[in-house]
């Protein structure tokens, strides 16, 4: 059966999607990231998303719920890559993929994922002043 | 229209040839702005033209210019259209070109059917009616051009007033100017999240000084702008609000909660180095630190 390769990373967790998305294959992704992610005990997900050049509502909602569930154990989810038609297509759907972060390529999701395994304490700062 | 009319003029353009051109000539010469274009051009155009309207005379029917008889004709009158507009021809003196040969062309129908007036009056109208409709054909492409022209100027300054700065590594400035309308939005868009994939820079400062007004819909076309950019992973400030604008803002009740926003460029660019973990300072001041470090 067709399955979403996972990769462990340090202390992250690395999906690449690659093929076209459809129910069952996301179901399983769900399955088996939750698995890792208990197994492995990550600290943050890793969804790159540069090869996709459609998203539409369905994948969509598939990130959110993996950020949601993801969030429940304690991981972040980090979207990566998204190309520029992408993003213009889904902020014109009125999806904004609110309570997913997002960076522009792995190296600088890993380093989002790092810096948040560290105190935060000057972050908070930056946003007052 | 009669055949034998069609013929008469087509015999009467063949006959004639040798001496209307020279009179054409003299005749749109005379109407002025001569000076936009050089004698031997006017001559050769002249010359094409007329013989291309004799062919068409004898081959098509005169009182149809769409038929296929007419292709050449259309094509040089669109040409010649085409670069008048260019040299700085209005419209009319365009037109002018076709309607001015309708005087030595009637001198010379009346010279040869003077006599029979029915027949005269016939060709006359014949002549009246291709000249005006060709007339009018020069004055369509013509307008045609403009219109080109004008779409493509409207594409470049959009193109042009939509540049991407990269003010540090890593931070990229967009300052915006003019009114913000949904293609412009489209452009800023896609300009700023390819800078954005090009440079890997992880902050996008939008600076609004430019805006002459924000209403709910700029401010929409802002927020999208943001929104993209955030799924990208940037994060966008927005700098240059004035004070007018905070205010009517505000009035509108348009929520930009979600958006940093800073009063000026520099700010925006001040807080843009923080989180980059850089700053600024005097360069004596870190001179003499490095003196004491030494001593």
């Amino acid at each position: 059966m067709e399955r979403i390769p996972i990769l462990k990373m340090g202390g992250s967790l690395l999906v690449s999607i690659q093929v076209d998305m459809h129910d069952r294959l996301a179901m399983t992704l769900q399955d088996d990231l939750t698995a890792r992610i208990v197994k492995d005990r990550a600290r943050g997900v890793l969804i790159d998303i540069s090869a996709l050049e459609v998203v539409d509502s369905f994948i969509g909602r598939m990130l959110a719920n993996i950020a949601a569930m993801s969030r429940v154990l304690d991981a972040q989810t980090v979207v990566v890559g998204m190309r520029p038609a992408v993003a213009i297509t889904l902020v014109e759907l009125g999806l904004s993929l609110q309570g997913v972060r997002t960076a522009l390529n792995v190296e600088k999701g890993m380093q989002m994922i790092a810096a948040d395994g560290e105190p935060e304490d000057d972050s908070s700062a930056d946003r007052e002043s | 229209m009669a055949r034998t009319e069609q013929n008469d003029i087509a015999a009467v353009l063949a006959r004639h040839e040798d001496e209307i051109l020279p009179e054409w000539v003299r005749v749109q010469k005379a109407a002025g702005r001569s000076h936009l274009i050089s004698e031997e051009d006017l001559r050769s155009q002249t010359r094409d033209f007329l013989s291309l309207f004799r062919t068409a005379a004898q081959t098509g029917r005169i009182d149809d210019i769409t038929g296929r008889e007419w292709d050449d004709t259309r094509r040089m009158l669109e040409d010649l259209s085409r670069a008048r507009a260019r040299q700085g021809f209005t419209p009319s003196q365009t037109a002018m070109f076709v309607f001015s040969l309708k005087e030595p062309l009637f001198a010379r129908v009346r010279a040869e059917f003077g006599s029979d007036a029915e027949r005269l009056a016939g060709i006359t109208a014949g002549v009246n009616s291709v000249l005006d409709k060709l007339g009018l054909f020069t004055t369509e492409v013509y307008q045609k051009g403009r219109e080109e022209l004008i779409a493509r100027q409207q594409q470049e300054m959009m193109e042009l007033s939509t540049p991407v700065v990269e003010l540090w590594d890593g931070v990229l400035a967009l300052p915006l100017i003019g009114t913000l309308d949904s293609a412009r939005t489209q452009v800023v868009m896609e300009s700023l999240l390819q800078r954005i994939v090009d440079t890997g820079a992880g902050i996008a400062i939008i600076d609004i000084t430019g805006v002459p007004t924000v209403d709910t819909l700029v401010a929409q076309h802002l927020l999208k702008t943001v929104a993209a950019a955030r799924l990208m992973g940037a994060d966008c400030i927005i700098s240059g609000i004035r004070p007018q604008i905070a205010q009517t803002i505000v009035h509108l009740g348009v929520e930009l909660q979600d958006v940093l926003t800073k009063a000026t460029l520099a700010d925006a660019f001040a807080i843009a180095l923080k989180r980059l973990g850089l700053s600024v300072q005097k360069a004596h001041a870190a001179k003499s630190s490095t003196a004491t470090e030494k001593a």
